[in-house]
């Protein structure tokens, strides 16, 4: 290869929620992947969460389907246990040498059964628990582990060989070579190694690790977990008592400047709230206190939860507090600790206390820095600049979730599917080159064939057998109707199996096949893809679940669960005769993108697009591009973003992919994924392949405080008009907070006031020291690395005045002047001050035009009237309709640098629409028997995906027919549709009954006996 | 245990029924969890797995009783939790109506439960069995009116 050749492949390190988004998006659009992850499994710290704010999700539930999704993609090779050694190259071509760690176990071979842990002997805490729980020397990190491998930890093992003797797959093997060394060619590189947790021992002062129930809120995570060490019971440690009230301390180890990280962490505020909440859920009666300094609940939704937890929950809140330090009471291990209500001090006693620990850079950040020569910031995470916030310092390698500073799983997941569209278009080039597809040969004909059944039972080594009396079962099985043939394997998901189930399919001409094993939801692919080599449709397939819902679960009742075992294959082969194969619909693909909004995040979703090589329209309302943009002077770093506005455009305005359409609106949306037609105002008509909304926000026009009336009271962004002119005059200027947001009508916090109030005020003392500033505020909430000009400011001598919404302050007019009092509540006093500007920092409001587009696109609004995701978590781009995503302040209030990671986000999602020449649906979807339908419309209106949609067949009259490419094949509207008209394919009715009757039969025979 | 051994003294050839429509995403994954992690419930019960509990038609909930299950189980993800965003507050409605409709026909409100199971909740599973095995034990077969 020579020096310049790029190379079509893409290097992701770490395998957190992030790191698993950009491998899947970059892999979704045509790049092979490689995923690094140190641990033994990819799921980061998501996997060890309970549940998840501000929906309250199971965190495992989303997490799950996104493991296995990347575990078995075809262009993502897994790189678990391993480290990477060595970079060298450069942009579009580096060679990586990385070394795996040896897990002594053959990964070939494991089939991650587990039964060697179950023997092993040695017990000791697992890291996973957080040292809550016992685990074993051999291991997997959690239950839903991918891969599904197991590792022995050589540390703990003390060679007793009990693992390799019980190891039927001959998985095991002491001897391994430490580690292995590999090397890969890859075009770029992104950075997704998460972050650690603060280790709270290092503040003595709260005695974790010395006072038994005083745990980190990472281990108070895992106790509230149903799969957690307690079995999601609250417990104190030192006595396994339920507690009665228990204390959460904020910001251990972040906002501290007795430790390094003077930095907000960002989402313990929030984490801790949730905590609270589940906390008070599992345990009636209990009592919870959290102790803030600021509550920085700033996201989406956010600020509805706080109050949630605050009024129906009842957890108490006590702002401006730093608790100093915690006291244990020795008799009964009780904790004490003193904080400040208003203006006095308190003590009070807890039963437990929960520390919350922020985040600190990875351990492996110093060393990663260092093998590719990338700037860290002051604090050990990546550094980013504001304007591009996926570029490290070194060309081609890009960097996305809390290594580049604390987020959320939402904004780590947005900013990572942003770092793979930047990836994506450096290696436009190259993309499909290092894919193979798939060739299947082709699909036997089985319509009007009598099923011919093979049933496949598995001892999976002891697992069942020891158990299940399997021969018994296939003997039974060999019995049922349509059955041919049967046999019992070891391992049926073995190598030798597969070739073994491909040959019977041959010699007996099987067109069914049934497996009796483990779990569909992690071998059902895999089956799947068997029967597929052979020649059958992949619906052709069914699996009997006799391991995880049977043999484990009835270790003791043998005899019953041979029983059981055998009604489940009973049922298997009842619903296999019913197959039938199922096409899988090729939706071809426009390749265009349509992007409403020409703003900052519209701009530059749609350059990202035209760089990747797609064709990209985007429709803008005015005349003129760049929107709330051409506005703002200087950022929270003190830069002029004029200049990068201006290059956007001429970039946009040089790219033949781009056709910008100004003073214009969408008029009708017709169509879907892949093939949409859009009409607008003006009458222009263009077909596209995927959409981005990028509709933006509006600032809030503030009524109250004399905003109007008076001229000294101004609106913050006049502010940042004058001091951009030089214009500013004034012997002192107060800031109001959250003029707009946080109130009845707009729950939420608009997320950047704070920030934005503390650039202008460090403007102001650095420009014009003679003036003095005011900010009077509700909360500080300039999370992450924000909080440092937050410092900055009161260094500077900006001075900072609390109120409570309830006694908001009061600005009088006095002439040409103006007053300004406020009922200050750090010292509990009424301040009056004679500032020549009261400057009102306006709420970001959703725009008013998002009904209209909502409605055009069918896709949904949340209360406030943003656009709301499919996911709050895990999609924050997509819609829950394929082929329409969104970014920017469409979305909610957000940053510059978060509307720009977005807007990357969704250009690599529509990447992944665009790259294919067709799109294939799933066979799993549902259908209308035309003669049926009376066209009430009635799937319409409940499908969440705009599946159904009514079509006048013949004048006057509508039947719905349902879009196979949008269908989701959840099959709700089957049991709702009022004349029966709807068919779920795989899930028919009739598919059903039969394994009800198929589950029911002995009975009916015996009755049928009695009788 | 205890009370189930005493109810197999006083029906020794009685053992119940249950059929339970479990969605893919949370329940059905809540019952693997369960195995994986070796949790023990009567074998009692026979899994019918769908995509998404709003799958559930309440014909077939009424169909396993005629067929002589005794008890019915629908289990969904959390609220808020589907997979396909609200197929579980179908649920929800359909089982409100079930309820009421197999009181009417005379079966026990014990023999019918609709169960939100999550992923992560593999113990609540084991749970829930176990203690419908209980209640159906107490409760005997259901009586054959007009068999
Ligand atoms: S997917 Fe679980 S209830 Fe809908």
């Amino acid at each position: 290869m020579t020096k310049n050749e790029r190379v079509g492949a893409v290097l992701v390190i770490g395998g957190g929620p992030a790191g698993m988004q950009a491998a899947l998006d970059l892999a979704d659009s045509g790049f092979k992947v490689y995923l690094l992850e140190t641990t033994p499994s990819i799921g980061g710290t998501m996997s060890q969460l309970d549940k998840t704010f501000p929906t309250n999700d199971c965190s495992m539930c989303i997490l799950s389907p996104k493991l296995v999704a990347t575990g078995r993609h075809e262009n993502v090779t897994m790189l678990t246990y391993s480290v990477l050694k060595k970079v060298e190259g450069q942009a579009g071509n580096f060679k990586v040498t990385l070394a795996k760690y040896s897990r002594y176990i053959v990964e070939e071979k494991c089939t991650g059964c587990g039964v060697c842990a179950e023997h092993c002997p040695i017990e000791w805490s697992s890291a996973f628990d957080r040292e809550l729980a016992p685990a074993k020397a051999i291991y997997v990190p959690f239950p839903q582990a991918v891969p599904l491998i197991y590792t022995i930890d050589r540390g703990l093992c003390i060679g007793c060989g009990i693992c390799e003797k019980f190891c039927e797959a001959e998985a095991i093997k002491y001897d391994m070579d430490p580690d292995i060394e590999e090397t890969i060619d890859v075009g770029a590189i992104i950075l997704a190694p998460g972050y650690d947790v603060y280790n709270s021992s290092k503040k003595v002062m709260y005695g974790h690790g010395t006072f038994p129930n005083v745990l980190s809120n990472i281990e108070f995570e895992r106790m509230l977990s149903a799969s957690g060490p307690t079995e999601g019971h609250v417990i104190r440690p030192s006595d396994g008592d339920v507690p009665k009230n228990i204390a959460f301390i904020q910001c251990v180890g972040s906002r501290d400047a007795q430790t390094p990280n003077t930095y907000c962490s960002s989402y313990c505020c929030m984490a801790a709230l949730k905590q609270a909440v589940i906390a008070q859920e599992h345990v009636p009666g209990l009592k919870t206190t959290i102790f803030f300094m600021d509550t920085r609940a700033f996201g989406k939704e956010f600020e509805e939860y706080l109050h949630r937890a605050e009024d129906e929950y009842g957890v108490r809140m006590f702002r401006n507090n730093r608790i100093a330090k915690v006291q244990e009471n020795p008799g009964t291990s009780d904790l004490v600790l003193g904080f400040i209500d208003g203006a006095d001090i308190e003590d009070e006693t807890f039963d437990m206390v929960v520390l919350a620990s922020g985040a600190t850079p990875p351990e492996s950040s110093k060393a990663l820095a260092k093998s590719l020569g990338m700037n860290m910031n002051k604090f050990g995470f990546c550094e980013t600049d504001e304007l591009a916030p996926v570029d490290t310092s070194v060309p081609g390698i890009y960097v996305c979730g809390a290594f580049s500073g604390p987020k959320d799983i939402p904004d780590s997941v947005a900013q990572a599917s942003g770092a793979a569209g930047k990836a994506a278009a450096l290696l436009s080039d190259e993309r499909g080159k290092l894919v193979t597809k798939k060739e299947y040969p082709e699909e036997k004909d089985v319509t009007d064939k009598e099923p011919r059944i093979g049933v496949f039972v598995c001892h999976c080594g002891i697992n069942i057998g020891s158990v299940v009396d399997v021969p018994g079962v296939m003997e039974y099985a060999s019995k049922l109707p349509g059955v041919v043939y049967a046999e019992e394997n070891l391992y049926t998901c073995s190598q030798d199996t597969q070739k073994k189930i491909k040959e019977m399919i041959d010699e007996h001409d099987l067109n069914r096949v049934v497996v009796a094993s483990c779990t569909p939801r992690t071998h059902e692919p895999l089956f799947q893809n068997t029967v597929r080599e052979a020649g059958l449709n992949k619906y052709l397939f069914e699996m009997a679940n006799i391991r995880d819902q049977c043999s484990w679960v009835h270790r003791l009742e043998p005899e019953a669960a041979t029983e059981k075992s055998k009604d489940l294959v009973r049922m298997a082969v009842a619903k296999a005769s019913m197959l039938e194969p199922l096409p899988q619909p090729k939706i071809p693909v426009t390749p265009a993108a349509l992007v409403i909004g020409g703003g900052l995040s519209g701009m530059t979703a749609a350059l990202e697009i035209a760089k990747a090589g797609y064709e990209v329209h985007i429709v803008e309302k005015e005349k003129e591009l760049g929107g709330h943009m051409r506005r703002i002077h200087h950022t929270l770093a003190g830069v002029n973003p004029q200049e990068t506005l201006a290059n956007l455009k001429k970039d946009l305005q040089d790219n033949t992919n781009v056709t910008i359409h100004l003073g214009e609106t969408v008029e009708e949306v017709k169509g879907y994924i892949g093939n949409f037609e859009t009409t607008l105002k003006g009458g222009e008509e263009i077909k596209h392949g995927a959409v981005v909304v990028a509709s933006g926000a509006v600032e809030y026009e503030p009524t109250e405080y004399l905003c109007g009336q008076h001229p000294k009271v101004i609106k913050q962004t006049d502010l940042g008009d004058m001091l951009a002119k030089g214009e500013l005059d004034a012997k002192a200027v107060a800031i109001i907070q959250c003029v707009g947001s946080r109130n009845e009508e707009h729950p939420n916090c608009s997320r950047i006031c704070c920030s934005t109030a503390m650039a202008n005020a460090l403007k102001i003392r650095e420009e014009h020291p003679e003036t003095s500033v005011y900010i009077l505020f509700r909360d500080i909430r300039t999370f992450g690395f924000a909080e440092e000009n937050y410092n900055e400011a009161a260094r500077q001598g900006v001075r900072f005045l609390r109120y409570d919404p309830e006694s908001p302050p009061k600005v009088r007019a006095d002439g040409d002047g103006i007053i300004v009092e406020i009922d200050e509540k750090f010292i509990e006093e009424t301040i009056t001050i004679r500032p020549d500007y009261v400057v009102l920092n306006a709420a970001v409001h959703p725009n008013p035009d998002n009904k209209d587009i909502a409605q055009k696109l069918k896709v949904p609004q949340n209360e406030e009237g943003f656009f709301l995701e499919a996911h709050m978590k895990l999609r924050p781009v997509d819609f829950a309709t394929d082929g329409i995503f969104l970014c920017g302040l469409a979305h909610s209030p957000r940053l510059i640098d978060e509307s720009i990671s977005q807007a990357l986000a969704a250009a690599a999602r529509v990447n992944t629409v665009l790259s294919k020449p067709f799109i294939e649906g799933e066979g799993v979807v549902s259908v209308v028997d035309e003669e049926k339908c009376i066209g009430c419309g009635r799937c319409v209106d409940l499908c969440e995906y705009g599946a159904p949609r009514l079509e006048e067949v013949s004048p006057g009259v509508f039947k719905s027919k349902v879009n196979e490419a949008l269908c989701k094949g959840c099959g709700s509207c089957v049991v709702e549709c009022c004349s029966r008209a709807i068919r779920s394919k795989h899930f028919r009715s009739d598919q059903i009954i039969t394994m009800i009757e198929a589950a029911l039969a002995d009975d009916d025979e015996e009755r049928e006996a009695k009788a | 245990m205890a009370e189930q051994s005493e109810a197999k003294q006083d029906q020794p050839s009685y053992e119940p029924k249950i059929v339970a429509f479990c969605c893919n995403w949370c329940s059905y994954a809540g019952a693997d969890l369960a195995g994986t992690t070796r949790m023990q419930y009567p074998p009692n019960v026979r899994i019918v797995r769908v995509m998404c509990s709003g799958r559930v038609d309440p014909a077939f909930v009424l169909k396993a009783f005629t067929l002589g299950a005794d008890g019915v189980i629908v289990a969904g993800c959390h609220p808020s939790d589907c997979h396909y965003i609200n197929g579980n507050e179908k649920t929800a409605t359909r089982g409100d109506f079930l309820e009421e409709f197999l009181e009417e026909t005379g079966i026990e409100p014990e023999r019918f439960r609709i169960e939100w199971i999550a992923g992560s909740e593999g113990q609540k599973f084991a749970k829930v069995i176990r203690e419908m095995v209980s209640d159906l034990e107490q409760l005997g077969p259901i009586a054959q009116e007009g068999a």
